[in-house]
This record gives C-alpha cells, sequence and structure tokens, in this order.
C-alpha cells in the first residue's frame, strides 16, 4: 500500500515535469531555451515515470520481477548517457546553421 | 587480454539481465555464443584495448551520481518554476567556462552533466573551455559549475 502510494506519487510528479517541459516548448521564444525545457522531460520526467513503474514492478526474486525494475534502471541510464549528447548536437547544429541565441534583458530585479 | 575478458563477462551479464533465460541450456549457449562473437568482431576492429574506461572510474561514478541526480532535481524545480510563472523571467546568456579535467572522458562527463542539469547546455569545447548557453543568468553565477568541475575530476583522478 505504501509503496503503491509513494509509485504514483513519483509517476505523477514525472507526468507534471513532461507537462511543464512540453509547456515551456511552446512557451520560450528560440531553439536554445526551448531545448533547457525539452531538457526536463527527459530527465526527471521520464526518470521519475521510471522510478514509479520499478516500484510497481519491485525486487521479488521468485518471480523475477527484479528483472524488470533492472531493466526499467537500464533504460534510465542509457537516457542519461544519450539525452545529453542528443541535446549538445542539437545545439551545435543550431550555433553552427548561425540561429543567433536571443537574449533577454527583464531589467534589474531578480529575473 | 584482461579487457578482453572484462568485456566479454559485462556483455554476458548484460544479456542475461535483458533476456532473463538462465535455465535454457541451448538459449545461453547462444548468449555466450554471441558475447564470444562481438568480443571477437571488437577486437578484431581494435576496439576492445584502447577505448576501454578504467573500473575504478566506475566506483567513484556511483559516488558521484547521487549528487548530480540532487543537482539535476533542484535544477528542474527551477526551470519549472520559470516556465510556469506568467512573466516569464528568462534572461538567456552565453558563457564560456575553464575545466579542470584532464583526460577527454572527465571532460564528457562534466560537459553531459552541465547539460543533464537543465538551464544550462553545453554548445562546444574547445580544449579546456566549455561553452555553456543558460536559461537564466543566476543559472551560472559559478558556484554549482565549480563544485561540479571539483566532483568530476576527483571522479577521473588516477585513471
Amino acid at each position: 500500500m505504501v509503496w503503491d502510494v509513494l509509485s504514483w506519487l513519483s509517476i505523477l510528479a514525472g507526468l507534471f515535469f513532461i507537462l511543464v517541459g512540453g509547456i515551456g516548448v511552446l512557451r520560450f521564444p528560440d531553439v536554445y531555451t526551448r531545448l533547457h525545457a525539452a531538457g526536463m522531460t527527459d530527465t526527471m520526467g521520464a526518470g521519475l515515470v521510471l522510478v514509479g513503474l520499478s516500484i510497481q514492478s519491485g525486487l521479488s526474486f521468485q518471480s523475477g520481477e527484479w528483472l524488470i525494475t533492472v531493466r526499467l534502471m537500464m533504460i534510465w541510464a542509457f537516457l542519461l548517457f544519450t539525452s545529453p549528447i542528443a541535446t549538445h548536437a542539437l545545439a551545435r547544429a543550431a550555433l553552427h546553421g548561425k540561429v543567433e541565441p536571443i537574449r533577454v534583458d527583464v531589467g534589474g530585479g531578480d529575473a | 587480454m584482461a579487457r578482453i575478458v572484462g568485456l566479454w563477462v559485462i556483455l554476458f551479464a548484460t544479456w542475461l539481465l535483458l533476456s532473463g533465460h538462465w535455465d535454457s541450456a541451448l538459449l545461453v549457449g547462444f548468449g555466450v555464443g554471441s558475447c564470444a562473437l562481438t568480443v571477437y568482431i571488437a577486437n578484431r576492429m581494435d576496439v576492445a584495448d584502447h577505448e576501454g574506461v578504467s573500473i575504478y572510474w566506475v566506483g567513484r561514478f556511483l559516488l558521484y551520481l547521487p549528487w548530480l541526480l540532487k543537482e539535476i532535481l533542484i535544477a528542474n524545480i527551477n526551470v519549472a518554476k520559470v516556465i510556469l510563472s506568467p512573466k516569464l523571467p528568462i534572461s538567456p546568456i552565453m558563457v564560456v567556462f575553464g575545466s579542470t579535467q584532464k583526460t577527454d572522458l572527465g571532460r564528457v562527463l562534466y560537459a553531459n552533466s552541465i547539460t543533464l542539469t537543465p538551464g544550462t547546455i553545453t554548445t562546444g569545447v574547445e580544449g579546456d573551455q566549455l561553452e555553456i548557453h543558460a536559461l537564466t543568468w543566476k543559472d551560472v553565477d559559478g558556484r554549482e559549475e565549480d563544485e561540479m568541475d571539483q566532483r568530476v575530476s576527483i571522479v577521473e583522478r588516477v585513471s
């Protein structure tokens, strides 16, 4: 029961980060700032969903469910290794294509 | 030779974990064979011996990982706040940082760690200078980056 609640909380938090990341992609003004928003979905968003799913599958040895947990964690590990490279490649391609990053001056205050 | 055996062991462990077939001798035999074939090809391609990662890395990397995940969580919450605030308080900025890593692998780890934390993206690496795009100027006030730089340097030391 406790684990169910934990896993739901984790999955819902992950979905929240994915949703906010999507909103960010729509709201931000240019390629580079949008990459920041997109980065949220595949680090915390996907990560928390995978953690939640791992809690669901558990570590039970008899039924072999721990294998599913290990695989889910491996998916996360691969995401952590590949997503920054994809992000970096996109940013680099944009810079190479002479897309100027915009500069927003919020003008004083604690921006 | 040790690296070849190590590569095979890691490949086979991955195969076992992904397939989950422990019981059928035939399937395990195929697994052993395919891993051996992969090691043979890797050896022929001359990648088994030069691009290996020192095993000492792994332990220190696992010590570094929890700190990195904590940083990712904090940065995610900060970026989420920026996205959800009605005024969209962004101040995108490009900065250049120095890094203290000595090996290419250490630099890769540092640059990828920066990109993984939302709010900062490594857009270029030249020598030991990293070019970084940040969502707000607060993201690159230097404190987190210096700490991350030192921690990554500890991971790569004596490798």
